[in-house]
């Protein structure tokens, strides 16, 4: 018998609570929620705390000057978000790029999604109770920063990936520490592994939690590490390779359970895959120039694009109108956390409250992001 | 795919923006029997995202479906579904019923532009504040405040 | 007549005046010191996140930078407990009325960090329709932390900053 049969939401017994927008479970974000004792009848998310118009701000600023303030709504992954509107650029203004941009955009891209995943487990450890990934993730996701910030400078906002090629060439101590933190991550997950993903007591928070079943997740629209771990094999790296992803050999980790523990597994998996795309990259690495010269203020032929890429979420995806003019006439930024919302209320349902957390987080969700 | 959609609906017109990106151009009244048979008989289920554009020249707004695919064979081809209604009163049907994915998407759309969705679920706010009394901050004839 | 005895009167209020001196420095200050001394390593942070810039917080908390050297906890829950707001970031028209709303139910003393460009004039969302010029309109600030995002070292130079503030804190009630 399911709750949702015997009570109606407005019963005398149902109790409605706020979650957020302060509150350790979800920071930038509010849930409506309507309990039964410890039993969730239903839910309804609050966005738009972190909504900074990004989209407006596009249309007041010319091509390269949108560059940085597109990077802030996915801090974590902020290469991957440029990567999708250097492309759309690139196709409007028929660019060339060169080949060795190339293979920088893509090192970039893969070692930002590795430091997103590390904290999207890191968080998702803190939530299932687990404290050492906590600090471990924490911890480790900083070796990545630090070979990221070798070759883009900043810590979390790198600015790299532009419109014709990337900023700035890689320093050639980079790619030794690349390679030195490939080898040593590989053993590193495989510790992750064993505290976390082989221990019973996670097993026991997460699975059969928050299932999304492979036709809703079609259905909604899911994408990324939601739509992987329920079975629906989406990977715009394998389905449309752009920029050097042919050259490269991996795999697109699929589950099928669809629950809290496939969600994260996915994560991990999808790392491993990185680590592999980054050490070919760096090792067959081409000698070339890295960036086009285009101009402080580029004259952007006429004409709409829509271009899409893998972040470390799901597919990330740009819908660009040029009228000719140094200044976009319209974009629009498709991020994977406003794909992935539409699922939050269908997964809170006949749910206890104590597994909010893990469902809401392991959504891979950034308000940040959907917000723009 | 061009030819079995002009086949099947004769007003519609099609353009590729580049290759194995078809875009669709139909009416408000059209647009869900479009919808219908992209997803049913194309296999176009996973909704991408839903854009609108403002045309405040031609006195338009563009509502643009970008749809995309899990059938084998055509994962890579996005199928951009557009419609044009009139500045004054602009009023479409919802697309839930296609894609439920749109729910969202489509609110957000109602906020930006303020196209009414007709038969949607819930159209408030969901990222503008709930005091929101201004125009639909992505129109071209509002202007941010700090310009 | 009456000005002999405004003169009594006022060199016996100068009397009071000078004890009190004395025994604010003898016993007041020593109070003072003791208190604020105690209040300067256990500040606890309430967890409200209003943008980007808490994943430079979530750095500064993690194993790395290791918030917990300097005296301030991981972000906490209950806001009845909390003496630190941290105000990460951008805040919207949304979340103003919220982020006035916590700061008014934390206990005195309570002291606020503004972190980062956006909390501070608006940053690159100078423009943006959705986006405040700065939290000094809704909440006194005590640090600014510029940067965007700051990196955790900054943040963690704005809690020192902060803690040399309390320690010279001019009165008992911390402020």
């Amino acid at each position: 018998m399911t709750l949702e049969a015997e009570y109606s939401p407005d019963a005398d017994r149902i109790m409605s609570v706020s979650l957020g927008p302060q509150h350790p479970g979800a920071g930038h974000f509010r849930i409506k929620l309507w309990l039964d004792g410890d039993y969730v009848v239903r839910s309804e998310p609050d966005a738009g705390y972190v909504h900074r118009g990004e989209e407006k701000m596009s249309e007041y600023r010319n091509y390269i000057q949108n560059v940085p303030h597109l990077e802030r709504p996915v801090i974590l992954d902020s290469s991957n978000i440029l990567f999708a509107y250097a492309l759309g650029v690139d196709e409007l203004m028929n660019n060339k790029v060169p080949q060795r941009a190339q293979y920088l955009r893509v090192i970039m891209s893969e070692a930002n999604r590795i430091i997103s995943h590390m904290y999207f487990l890191a968080i998702q450890g803190l939530f299932l109770g687990h404290t050492t990934m906590i600090t471990w993730c924490m911890g480790d996701r900083d070796f990545w920063i630090d070979l990221a910030e070798r070759i883009g400078g900043a810590r979390v906002t790198f600015a790299y990936i532009i419109p014709g090629g990337v900023r700035n060439d890689i320093p050639p101590s980079a790619i030794e520490k690349g390679l030195n933190t490939c080898d040593w991550f590989d053993k590193r997950m495989d510790e992750y592994e064993k505290i976390f993903f082989r221990n019973p007591m996670v097993h026991q928070r997460s699975d059969g939690i928050g299932v999304l079943s492979r036709e809703d997740a079609i259905a909604y629209g899911a994408t990324g590490t939601v739509a992987r771990a329920s079975g629906v094999s989406v990977d715009v790296r394998k389905d449309e390779p752009y920029s050097a992803y042919e050259d490269f050999e991996f795999k697109t980790p699929v589950m099928t359970q669809g629950d809290v523990y496939a969600r994260a597994y996915v994560a991990l998996l999808d790392m491993r895959e990185s680590v592999k795309i980054i050490r070919q990259a760096l090792k067959k690495l081409p000698q070339g120039p890295v960036r086009l010269k285009l101009g402080p203020q580029p004259r952007v032929p006429a004409g709409e694009v829509y271009s899409r890429t893998e972040a470390a979420r799901g597919e990330m995806s740009y819908y660009i109108i040029s009228d000719g003019s140094p200044r976009p006439y319209r974009l629009k930024i498709g991020v994977p956390s406003a794909k992935n919302l539409r699922v939050l209320p269908l997964l809170l349902r006949n749910v206890h409250v104590a597994d909010i957390p893990p469902i809401y987080w392991g959504l891979n969700y950034w308000p940040v992001e959907a917000d723009r | 795919m061009a030819a079995q959609l002009t086949a099947k609906f004769p007003e519609v017109k099609v353009d590729w923006m580049k290759e194995r990106r078809l875009k669709v151009s139909t009416s408000a009244m059209h647009v869900k029997e479009v919808g219908l048979f992209a997803r049913s008989t194309l296999g176009f289920d996973h909704i991408s995202t839903v854009s609108g554009v403002d045309w405040i020249a031609k006195n338009e707004l563009e509502v643009v479906y970008f749809v995309g695919s899990t059938t084998p064979g055509q994962e890579d081809f996005i199928l951009a579904i557009s419609e044009r209604i009139a500045r004054d009163n602009p009023v479409v049907p919802t697309m839930v019923e296609v894609w439920k994915g749109a729910e969202y998407h489509e609110r957000e759309t109602h906020e930006m532009f303020g196209i009414n969705f007709q038969g949607h679920p819930d159209q408030s706010h969901l990222f503008l504040p709930e005091d929101w009394n201004e125009l639909p901050p992505l129109r071209k004839d509002y202007v941010s405040p700090g310009r | 007549m009456v000005v002999a005895q405004q003169q009594k009167s006022g060199a016996f209020q100068v009397l009071v005046g000078k004890i009190d001196d004395v025994l604010q420095y003898a016993i007041g200050d020593p109070m003072r010191y003791l208190a604020n001394w105690g209040r300067l390593y256990s500040l606890w942070p309430v967890h409200l996140e209003t943008a980007c810039c808490s994943v430079e917080i979530g750095a500064a908390a993690g194993s790395r930078f290791d918030m917990e050297r300097f005296g301030a906890l991981e972000a906490f829950g209950s806001l009845r407990q909390c003496d630190l707001l941290i105000v990460m970031g951008t805040v919207t028209r949304k979340l103003a009325p919220r982020l006035k709303l916590v700061y008014d139910q934390m206990a005195e003393p309570k002291w606020v960090i503004a972190m980062g460009a956006c909390s501070i004039t608006g940053g690159l969302y100078f423009d943006s329709y959705n986006v405040l010029r700065g939290i000094d309109d809704i909440i006194p600030v005590d640090v600014y932390v510029p940067g965007c995002p700051p990196r955790a070292e900054a943040f963690l130079q704005g809690l020192v900053l902060l803690q040399e503030k309390i320690r010279r804190a001019p009165s008992l009630s911390g402020r």
